[in-house]
């Protein structure tokens, strides 16, 4: 008995091993790296504003219709890039909503499990594909195919890039959904067929409403890729901000503006360099809310599928 | 109606009782002379596992079957093959007839959607529709079937008061499904299946995720639907069954050892099994 007691003593004092305490210190240290980058960017991106909102009023920035930084006459009308990239993001989303959701649901409520098997990492693989491949797809394959279809679609536009960025995001939207509709207890579906629901009846009035804020929330992502992507609008859009809502002509979206000017030869220091701060301050707001608007909504399917 | 208690049970005979007794009756008498339900050498499937090996029983026009039995006997894959929610699981497979009202629910042109309109069903867990208030959850299977009625208002008091829900939520009608208590959640999914005045409801353990008191509640409720409907309750609580049930079926092992009146069951069952089941001297 008293052996059996001494040794749970022993036990009960034993150290934590070494390897935990290591652990538990290089884990903390990477959480910090990536908060203080975070920091570090929010810091730049303001201070840079900062330099660029001495040299041009808030007024001309958001009440202005022309964005020519680069020009002679210049003008700092940030809505002639909001345009664009509002533009381009709500075709792409217009393409991958509707075929991601059915995709989604067929993949979850219709697809035998060796199909789902094969076909949700095939839907994944689209994801991995490099964007720069996407912008010459957009540039070559897609536009010349619109251009049958559509009248006076010039070789850079909206159109295509905005259908292109569409077939991007859907893998991201479709999984995530996906997830969503999973996540979706089978006792529910289960009362649905009780009460004499028919298999799309139960999609339609249960499974869909209470996934609702998952799908929500994987569209919110996507959107918020759309608006951040960059290589497939600053190859297939073409470099001109319009303050248009025409899908057929060039424009230019915030992310290609950036691409266009860090990639020219302009000065540090100058006020266009900073320009490049202030979309970049602009986009950064529009991201950051649509992930946080995601981040709650997942939050609530979450505590939905709890109850 | 008098409830009968478990423990004013006489002493029951003990191991040395005479051998005829243990003489085993799978084929029950035919209880009632016009039954709603027939099940006939009914046999169902989780992949290749046989978990019904051939299950025959008759269900009387109104009033309740309870169907008893150890954990994993077979219960719940029973009564989900009454309206056919068993084929619903992948892998799940039912062979044998279900007759209701005569018509063989498995014959080939049946349509199991409409099966389960007249044969309603209430879960273990209570699963009203967390997107849906209390109204709506009342009305979906109005809903789901795209049935429209101009009395909606009149419905959902009627079934509300029947599920005697109706004082605790007429208030708040408009409130979620899911914010009501865990009682109020059951009498909810009744009332729900009321809703579309079925033949026949069935029950799979309405009360084992709830408290004594909603128990006492939905089981008032059950006497009092038993009058005007068929009702097959599923139970683990052998009170519960003694309480609600007019007969009783006990499972074990994918098979029906013994269906009588509720009475006779738990006073002097004919089986050996069911005896030690009902003395709680099973294992
Ligand atoms: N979804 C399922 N897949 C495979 N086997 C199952 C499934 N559900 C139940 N079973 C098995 O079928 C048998 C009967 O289960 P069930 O009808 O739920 O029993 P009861 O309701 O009497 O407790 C059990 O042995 C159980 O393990
Ligand atoms: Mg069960």
């Amino acid at each position: 008995m008293t052996s059996k007691c001494e040794n749970s003593e022993a036990r009960l004092r034993r150290p934590r091993p070494l390897e935990e305490r290591v652990v538990s210190h290089v884990l903390g240290a990477c959480a910090v790296l990536c908060v203080a980058t975070t920091a570090g960017i929010i810091a730049v991106l303001l201070t840079q504003s900062v330099a660029f909102f001495k040299g041009v009023s808030l007024w001309q920035f958001l009440c202005d219709t022309q964005w020519t930084p680069l020009f002679t006459d210049k003008h700092f009308g940030i809505w002639a890039l909001v345009c664009g990239t509002l533009l381009t993001s709500v075709i792409a989303l217009a393409v991958a909503v509707p075929l991601g959701l059915l995709g989604a649901v067929y993949l979850s409520e219709y697809a035998s499990q060796t199909v789902r098997h094969f076909l949700k990492p095939a839907v994944e693989v689209l994801a991995g594909i490099p964007t720069v491949i996407y912008g010459y797809f957009a540039l070559t394959f897609i536009t010349p195919i619109l251009q049958k279809i559509v009248p006076g679609l010039a070789g850079f536009n909206a159109l295509g890039s905005g259908v292109v960025m569409g077939i991007m995001i859907l893998p991201i939207i479709a999984s995530l959904s996906e997830d969503a509709i999973h996540a979706v207890p089978s006792s529910l579906r289960e009362g649905a067929y009780a009460l004499g629901g028919g298999k799309f009846a139960a999609i339609r009035r249960v499974v869909l409403p209470t996934s609702f804020s998952g799908i929500a929330a994987a569209v919110i992502i996507g959107m918020s890729r759309a608006v951040g992507e960059t290589m497939i609008v600053a190859i297939a859009a073409g470099q001109q901000p319009r303050f248009t809502l025409d899908p057929r002509v060039p424009i230019e979206t915030m992310t290609a503006y950036i691409v266009q000017v860090s990639m020219g030869d302009t000065p540090t220091g100058t006020l266009e360099y900073h320009t490049i701060f202030a979309v970049g301050m602009m986009l950064f707001i529009v991201t950051m809310t649509l992930n946080i608007a995601s981040y709650y909504l997942r939050k609530r399917m979450t505590r939905g599928a709890a109850t | 109606m008098n409830a009968l208690k478990v423990k004013k049970m006489p002493n029951l005979p003990d191991a040395s009782r005479p051998v005829t007794r243990m003489i085993e009756t799978r084929q029950p008498a035919q209880i009632s002379k016009t039954p709603r339900m027939q099940v006939i050498d009914l046999h169902a499937w989780f992949g290749k596992t046989e978990v019904l090996k051939g299950i025959s029983m008759s269900i009387a026009s109104r009033g309740s079957t309870a169907i008893i039995g150890p954990s994993g006997c077979g219960k719940s894959t029973f009564i989900r093959c009454l309206n056919r929610m068993h084929e619903v699981v992948r892998g799940a497979r039912a062979d044998g007839k279900v007759l209701l009202d005569g018509l063989d629910v498995y014959s080939p042109g049946v349509n199991p959607v409409r099966l389960r309109e007249m044969v309603g069903m209430v879960f273990q867990k209570p699963n009203p529709f967390p997107m849906m208030s209390i109204r709506q959850n009342v009305l979906a299977g109005l809903k789901l079937q795209r049935i429209k009625r101009s009395d909606e208002d009149e419905l959902v008091e009627r079934v509300l008061r029947q599920a005697a829900l109706w004082d605790e939520v007429k208030d708040i009608l408009s409130r979620g499904g899911t914010t009501l208590s865990g009682g109020q959640q059951q009498r909810l999914c009744i009332a729900r299946a009321l809703a579309l005045e079925p033949e026949v409801l069935l029950m799979d353990e309405p009360c084992s995720a709830l408290d004594p008191i909603a128990t006492g509640r939905i089981e008032e409720l059950i006497l009092e639907l038993k009058s005007a409907y068929t009702i097959v309750i599923v139970t683990h609580n052998m009170q519960q069954a003694a309480r609600v049930g007019d007969r009783t079926a006990f499972f074990c092992l994918g098979q029906l050892i013994e269906y009588n009146d509720t009475a006779t069951i738990f006073t002097k069952p004919l089986n050996r099994q069911t005896e030690d089941y009902v003395t709680g001297r099973f294992g």
